[in-house]
């Protein structure tokens, strides 16, 4: 996916979310919540587009930081801990329509654990996940809601979103 | 039995010699030495190979055998088949067991238990001090009459001036030394290292030079006072050199020892390579390097007069604990041929001439006991050295039954080769060429 | 990071800014409703204090079980050690329960040290005699960095008893090892041999050490020390070395005042400089479970077998 595809397919998912969370009252529960890293810059992207489309306040966007919940940490001790970022969730969860966004949705290990996280910060209406990509390959039972784009790939390849904030261009390739 | 060690270089400095020269021994004394010596029919003769040196039985004047009362830790028995492993015929053991040597029925058990062991000589150092208390004299005369060659309270100093002019005044009617371990107690107080920048780096107490030196000035002067014999027991600091320095110039009887590991190393071994390395705690502690440097320039100008090891065996429990708690000490006997050969003939410090004096002349000399000497009539105390034998410290083979050294896996060039205590090969170094006994008839 | 965590020396700046980083993500679990992270789930950490303390241990435990870990705290002053046992022998039986990490407090000087050698469980040393106390550095340099945003190029002038102090050489150790200008000030006879080998400047004048600081860090002084004759008086060392007003008032107008505590009001520091808008010695306890968070973390990680 180039830049151009990836623009597209924000705004076509924030168009997504607005219709699925159409009832009366439910737009104002919203709030996104990106996980690090790159889901950060997705969810603050769509915040804007949601906006944009929509008008009115922006939607309160949080970030989360899942290193602390991962359930490989001390499986196999070789090396040096993976480096532990800040949690930002500066409003309440309860009751809210959280939508958890990611860039890739892979094996479903990181979703199961933000799922773990956001549980200790409260107790949301609803949580419903957003990712730029799936690639298949699920270990757990884990379906993302909206979609950016479905990507089959063999478990030898490796998908790598790159965006602006973070990489300095938006791009998703396959390598290997 | 006649023996002949032929062909070996013999260094002999108190009868002025040095070269390759025979050396007949009958029975347990030196008969004669001299070049190309006649081969009669009834002498076993020994091919010293070349390489090797044949001295005067080396003698360690300051080892604790810690037998009586703390046996765990060595006995006569292992001391003294430590020591000859070490190439020593005869040590001079400290006074500070259970109970104190300040009595003839301590030394009397020292003295039994040496003759059967029947390795190197021993000759016990009583109390000054009955207990070592610091407060009475100790019966000298009859720890002479049993075989004391000299006086110590070691492990600590003799406690008041005016005690040690008595112990110097009184013991020097029988011609004793007093050997005293200088330390002031107030400036010494809780320290367990030398205080300097690594003691402070490891947070523990230091111990300052001075306090070894400002004892040392108060026995100089006694000394000079009274014209009794001060020895200065494991000079460690090189304000203590210079006090000595100062006694001699102005005719002092003092002379003075200090061990291989303060000539080796240095208050850094507390850091590395192992911190809070309880092998590296004695008393007195490792000083920097310029008191090391000043201790080698001793040796080499004369100021020194003695390498004694100050043997310090204690159990490995007692070792295994925090630095502050360990017990100040380690071993030497079985290292300090190797280390004196690598780290001060090899080096250039000093010549093997002069090793020799520091290890077996003036010992002798001082505590008045025969040896030093390869004259006819001497005892034959004979250790032969191998200058150039390549070899490993291994704690695991050490006959000491303490293993508390630093020395472990250290490579040295210089080992012993054969000791000879009154005419009889009491231990033969491994990889040795010599083939002291007889095939078995 | 390597097994244990026995001091700042062994510690590269680099490790130290890392354990600062996750301090940061650390602490924000602490402001939440639910102040837990499953992270050591599972673990098992014993707080194995030969030496009595509130302030400390109680930071450790509540940083382990925020950890979700397992913890275990042993006041060993009265139990096997009265009965004769070594510090060796107490602390292999621990091991033999297999506990992942043993957090120890001990009054000699390089017993965690001796620790390391001779145990499986990743050490981490919270005060050994004289020698090191690591997470006060570090939560001492959290706060600093909080207030100050930076550690390279600041004065940090600390004040007391410097011989005797661990807290002392862990914080020299650390802000000369970020680049702080360190001037460290108290009685002369309770100077460290060597202390300019530290890379500090040494000072018996406090007004001297404290002119234009950024950081003012104070050092209990102790009655005891009365004893070894290293001062006459507890009021003698207030007069010329307490941290009154009028001496802070030298320093930087926003200069922070720091104190590991328990503090000696009147002797080290007067009340109105402890309680004053730019005391952060609460702060400081504050920090200290997020700073003992971030190093149980990354501890646990780690090559197994050390």
């Amino acid at each position: 996916m180039d830049a151009d595809r990836i623009a597209r397919t924000l705004t076509r998912i924030a168009h997504e979310i607005l219709e699925r969370n159409a009832a009366p009252g439910d737009v104002h529960d919203l709030a996104l919540v990106g996980i690090r890293t790159r889901g950060v810059p997705i969810a603050k992207r769509l915040a804007q587009l949601l906006r944009d489309i929509r008008g009115g306040d922006e939607v309160p966007t949080g970030t989360l930081d899942i290193t602390l919940y991962r359930d490989d940490l001390m499986r196999h001790a070789v090396g040096p801990q993976p480096v532990v970022r800040k949690t930002e969730i500066p409003f309440s969860i309860d009751d809210k329509r959280i939508l958890l966004v990611d860039d890739v949705l892979y094996t479903g290990r990181t979703i199961r654990a933000a799922l773990d996280a956001l549980i200790d910060f409260g107790r949301p209406k609803a949580i419903q996940l957003v990712v730029l990509v799936d690639r298949g390959h699920r270990e757990l039972p884990i379906k993302a809601d909206y979609v950016g784009k479905n990507l089959p790939t063999s478990p030898s390849q490796s998908v790598q979103v790159h965006l602006v904030e973070v990489d300095g261009r938006d791009e998703v390739e396959i390598a290997g | 039995m006649k023996r002949l060690l032929k062909g070996g270089r013999v260094v002999d400095p108190a009868n002025g010699r040095d070269g390759v020269l025979d050396v007949l021994i009958d029975g347990d004394r030196i008969v004669r030495v001299g070049r190309d010596l006649p081969v009669e029919a009834d002498i076993v003769v020994v091919e010293i190979p070349s390489g090797l040196v044949v001295c005067p039985g080396l003698i360690d004047m300051h080892v604790h055998l810690r037998e009586p009362g703390q046996e765990y830790k060595e006995t006569v028995a292992t001391g003294t088949a430590a020591a000859v492993a070490g190439g020593f015929t005869a040590v001079a053991c400290m006074p500070n067991t259970h109970p104190v040597n300040d009595n003839a029925g301590v030394t009397e058990y020292i003295l039994k238990k040496a003759a059967e062991a029947n390795l190197a000589r021993v000759y016990p150092i009583g109390a000054v001090s009955r207990g070592q208390d610091g407060e009475q004299l100790a019966d000298i005369a009859e720890l002479r009459q049993a075989g004391c060659v000299a006086l110590s309270d070691d492990g600590r100093p003799v406690a008041t001036a005016l005690l040690m002019r008595r112990a110097l005044e009184y013991a020097g009617m029988f011609k004793m030394p007093v050997i005293e371990h200088c330390e002031d107690p107030s400036l010494k107080a809780g320290g367990v290292a030398h205080e300097g920048y690594h003691a402070s780096t490891l947070g523990l107490h230091g111990i300052p030079g001075e306090a070894e030196s400002i004892m040392a000035l108060r026995d100089i002067s006694l000394a000079e006072l009274t014209g009794g014999c001060v020895h200065i027991a494991h000079m460690s600091a090189r304000q203590t050199l210079d006090a000595v320095r100062y006694g001699k110039t102005r005719g002092a009887r003092v002379t003075c020892e200090v061990t291989p590991h303060h000539l080796v190393l240095t208050d850094e071994m507390l850091v590395s390579p192992i911190p809070y390395d309880t092998n590296v705690k004695m008393n007195p502690p490792l000083r920097a390097s310029e008191d090391r440097d000043a201790m080698l320039a001793g040796l080499a100008d004369g100021s020194v007069d003695v390498i004694a090891t100050d043997h310090a065996p204690h159990h490995y429990d007692e070792k295994h604990v925090e630095f502050d708690r360990a017990p100040f000490g380690i071993t030497g006997l079985e290292t300090a041929v190797s280390l004196c050969l690598d780290r001060l003939v090899h080096a250039g410090v000093i010549s093997l001439v002069r090793l020799v004096e520091l290890l077996s002349v003036n010992p002798a000399k001082i505590l008045g006991v025969a040896g030093g000497s390869l004259a006819a009539g001497a005892p034959a105390d004979v250790t032969i050295l191998a200058p150039d034998l390549a070899v490993t410290v291994s704690v695991a083979r050490m006959r000491s039954k303490a293993k508390n050294t630093p020395f472990d896996g250290w490579q040295l060039r210089g080992g012993v080769a054969a000791t000879i205590v009154g005419g009889r090969v009491v231990y033969e170094g491994v990889g040795s060429l010599l083939q002291f006994l007889p095939p078995a008839l | 990071m390597k097994k244990d965590l026995l001091g700042i020396a062994e510690l590269s700046s680099e490790e130290i800014y890392l354990i600062l980083d996750t301090a940061e993500a650390m602490r924000e679990i602490g402001q939440r409703p639910i102040k837990k992270v499953p992270t050591l789930r599972g673990k098992t950490v014993v707080n194995l204090f030969f030496e009595p303390s509130t302030r400390t241990r109680t930071s450790f435990e509540i940083a382990e079980k925020r950890l979700s870990a397992d913890t275990l705290s042993i006041a060993v002053a009265t139990s096997s050690v009265l009965k004769g046992e070594t510090l060796v022998d107490t602390a292999m039986n621990i091991e033999a329960m297999s506990p992942d990490m043993i957090v120890v407090r001990h009054a000699a000087s390089g017993a965690c040290h001796l620790l390391s050698r001779i145990c499986r469980s990743r050490i981490i040393n919270a005060g050994d005699g004289m020698h090191e106390h690591p997470t006060q550095a570090l939560l001492d340099a959290f706060t600093i960095r909080e207030h100050k945003k930076r550690i390279d190029g600041l004065k940090v002038a600390i004040v007391g008893d410097l011989l005797h102090s661990r807290v002392l050489r862990s914080n020299v150790l650390l802000l000369t090892k970020l680049g702080a200008e360190v001037w460290v000030s108290g009685p002369r006879t309770l100077v460290p041999a060597g202390m300019e080998r530290f890379g500090v400047r040494v000072s018996t004048s406090v007004e001297e050490a404290v002119a234009d600081a950024d950081v003012i860090m104070m050092l209990r002084i102790q009655q005891e020390r009365m004893q070894g004759a290293f001062i006459p008086s507890l009021r003698e060392y207030f007069t010329v070395f307490g941290m009154t007003a009028e001496r802070v008032a030298r320093a930087k107008p926003d200069a922070i005042i720091m104190h590991p505590g328990p503090m000696n009001r009147g002797v080290e520091i007067a009340s109105e400089v402890a309680d004053g808008p730019y005391s952060v010695i609460l702060e400081q306890v504050a920090n200290g479970v997020a700073v003992r968070m971030a190093v149980l973390y990354l501890l646990a990680g780690g090559q197994e077998g050390g």
